[in-house]
């Protein structure tokens, strides 16, 4: 059938399963929201801002495992996306970016609202397409879908001029593939069957791949057969359930003090989906020192990229546990293990009483209702999460690790709202909170269920405890003490505002926040003396952890 | 060290952007690029030479492979047969002509144009071999010169179409 640019893009959309798409108009892009709007099967949810609509799709896809889709119109509409392009970029989340730019006869003369967005995302981007003729956007639209969920998956982008969102061409629908896993030969894992067969003290680090690939199952079994403790990365968080004995917590800068120990201790490292950024490895040259290291991993680049290792596989983490396991026999040896509890029951015995933050984030973690999903911002109160929250399953977690982007947070709880219909628990810090806080009207709009945490100390608490230790303690921009009462903001946008001020607020506060089926911020007010501990510093070995702050 | 990688590219506008931009954004270093159509309209041939180490080779191999439009990607072995051409323009006066003529016979240079008092000579061969006739011809004055980078195939049967394709390993 003959259709115009805009509706086959509506098409492909539909074709894909898209239910849901976040995004914003304009000028350039009005042909596509009027086949949108005529078509009326997608839902679209109109963000503040184009970085909320990006975040979204990326708390969306994040959430659900799917796609997640936004548009936006040219030029600044365009440019707004990047930074939700590339912390979709940096954590490998699957995201197909819509962009409208000038017609093809206006392109290159610096028209209005014309940029290079191509150009711009071509190094945050998986792949990008400009559609200049009608003929080709089917057949991009779909690529794009495939380019974005299949191996590594990322974000890709789509700018599609005005004319195409115009012009007629023929249109025949089209069922899409399931990305294919490739099956893993036995062939391929002999080495690392043996290695395993061979080693006293394995170790199972879980990075984010092991959520993108859905191997939370097979991780269990692994860590079962060999009765290996289990430690996560930041974006690994979820993958094994936090409540299981051999779940030893976050590993990296902030990672638990068990976590250091066994990382040093382990005679075998199995990495799965991890990339051993400068934040987990830290000292990339010792961080494997005396061990074996086997890396899972389905993108190439990312073996011996930061840590040399002993054996790789390339391929799909689900298919390639599930060709191991069968060759693995059940270890009897359990004397790692034990020493895990040990060290974990001894870390969990010397818990000193903390902070405010602490406390609500663990009462959170007690009342918050089941199955909800969490989102976080970057900084303090986002590591304490990490920490403290037990995450149970493989995506109630959406947090920016690779690009540290703060202000991620709301968009992404508006995006796993939409995508899950669960209750959303959105902590932030008062730093974060207000680089995108514009988000509370579209969740306000859309009665989203999100209860923000907003750790308020009045200042750049990360930041800060960087410049406390190693500025001696010149505080320069840190300390921003704004004015902002944050009941009355939310109060202002049609939310629910709340102040938690000292521990016999906690419960009270806490149970009527989750009560709400609405958007409910809790400013809680905290002291700008709570630290992230325990810390490696950058660049150091994992035998140096600081677990108790000294004042100086 | 001196590595060479060939690829074949997706034959389309933005892609030498692709690849030049992630060189320079991973940080490395670059001798010479060069791109040409194929015998296949879609796909063009890259030759690149990396000035690097082991690792940085693996990686640019690994982070170029990722690329959507490329499509193979080769470590050229040293044994394989690597050619450039040079255009070079020389100051020539009537009474240098012998000497310049000569000197072209030794190398199999072709002059291909010729002023009062200029010439413009050809050659093509490995570039050490360009390197040792500009050598020669310095003092004689190089007016302007222009060498196209090096492009190299390998020896024997086997082919960079038959490399295998990282999309298709995972």
């Amino acid at each position: 059938m003959k259709l115009i640019g805009a509706e086959i893009l509506v098409n492909c959309l539909k074709e894909q399963g898209v239910e849901t798409v976040f995004g914003y108009p304009g000028g350039s892009i009005l042909d596509i929201y009027d086949a949108l709007y005529r078509d009326g099967s997608i839902r679209h949810v109109i963000t503040a801002h184009e970085q909320g609509a990006a975040h979204a799709a990326d708390g969306y896809a994040r959430a659900t495992g799917k796609v997640g889709v936004c548009i936006a119109t040219s030029g600044p509409g365009a440019t707004n996306l990047v930074t939700g392009i590339a912390t979709a970029f940096m954590d490998s989340v699957p995201l197909v970016a819509i962009t409208g730019n000038v017609g093809i006869n206006f392109l290159g003369r610096d028209s209005f609202q014309e940029i290079d967005i191509t150009g711009i995302t071509m190094p945050i981007t998986k792949h990008n397409f400009i559609v200049k003729d009608v003929n080709a956007l089917a057949d991009t639209v779909r690529e794009a879908f495939r380019i974005a969920n299949s191996g590594r998956k990322g974000p890709v982008l789509i700018d599609i001029l005005k004319n195409v969102q115009i012009a007629e061409a023929d249109y025949t629908p089209q069922t899409p593939q399931t990305p294919r896993r490739k099956p893993v030969p036995q062939s391929a894992l002999t080495q690392i069957a043996a290695a395993i067969a061979a080693c006293k003290r394995p170790l199972i680090m879980v990075g984010g791949g092991a959520v993108s690939s859905e191997a939370s199952e097979e991780i269990f079994a692994l860590s079962e057969r060999l009765r290996a403790p289990v430690v996560c990365t930041l974006m690994g968080l979820g993958a094994f359930p936090a409540s299981h004995p051999r779940f030893c917590g976050m590993m990296g800068m902030h990672g638990t003090e068990t976590a250091a120990k066994l990382c040093l201790e382990a005679d075998l490292l199995i990495a799965v989906g991890t990339r051993f950024s400068d934040r987990v490895a830290l000292n990339r040259d010792k961080f494997a020192q005396n061990k074996t290291v086997i890396q899972i991993e389905i993108d190439d680049a990312e073996i011996d990229k930061n840590v040399t290792v002993t054996h790789s596989v390339l391929g799909d983490i689900k298919e390639t546990l599930k060709t191991l396991l069968p060759m693995l026999a059940q270890r009897k040896d359990a004397a790692f293990e034990k020493a895990a509890l040990a060290y974990k029951a001894a870390e969990q015995k010397k818990q000193k009483d903390n902070g405010l933050g602490h406390k609500i984030l663990l009462a959170a973690a007690g009342h918050a209702p089941a199955e909800c999903i969490v989102t976080t911002d970057v900084g303090q109160h986002q590591m304490w999460t990490a920490q403290l929250y037990p995450f149970e399953k493989p995506r109630t977690l959406c947090t920016s690790g690779g690009l540290g982007t703060m202000g991620y947070g709301f968009g992404a709880a508006i995006g796993a709202a939409f995508g899950t219909r669960k209750h959303i628990l959105f902590v932030t810090g008062d730093g974060s909170f207000n680089m995108n806080m514009n988000e509370l009207s579209t969740a306000v709009t859309h009665q989203l269920p999100i209860t923000i945490l907003l750790m308020n100390n009045h200042a750049l608490g990360m930041v800060r405890q960087w410049q406390k230790l190693f500025y001696q303690s010149r505080f320069s921009q840190t300390v921003v003490n704004k004015k902002t009462d944050y009941v009355k903001f939310a109060e202002s946008f049609g939310a629910v505002g709340l102040a938690i001020e000292k521990e016999a607020d906690i419960l009270p506060v806490l149970k009527k926040a989750f009560s709400i089926q609405a958007p409910v911020l809790v400013d809680c007010r905290i002291s700008e003396d709570e630290n992230v501990l325990p810390m490696i510093k950058p660049g150091q070995t994992y035998d140096t952890i600081i677990t108790e702050w000294e004042e100086t | 060290m001196k590595y060479t990688i060939s690829a074949l590219v997706s034959n389309k506008s933005g892609v030498l952007t692709r690849v030049s931009a992630l060189f320079a954004r991973r940080g490395y270093n670059i001798d010479s690029l060069s791109v040409c159509a194929t015998e296949d309209a879609t796909l063009s041939r890259m030759t690149i030479v990396l000035d690097g180490d082991e690792y940085i080779l693996s990686q640019m191999m690994k982070q170029m492979d990722k690329l959507i439009d490329v499509k193979k990607i080769q470590h050229v072995e040293s044994d394989a047969v690597f050619r450039e051409l040079l255009l070079i323009k020389i100051r020539c006066d009537a009474a240098r002509r012998t000497e310049i003529f000569e000197l072209s016979q030794i190398f199999r240079a072709k002059i291909i144009d010729i002023s009062h008092d200029t010439a413009i000579l050809e050659l093509t061969g490995k570039p050490v071999k360009l390197d040792g006739f500009i050598n020669m011809v310095m003092p004689y004055g190089i007016l302007e010169s222009a060498r196209t980078g090096v492009t190299a195939i390998s020896r024997g049967s086997a082919c960079i179409k038959d490399e295998a394709d990282y999309k298709e390993k995972i």
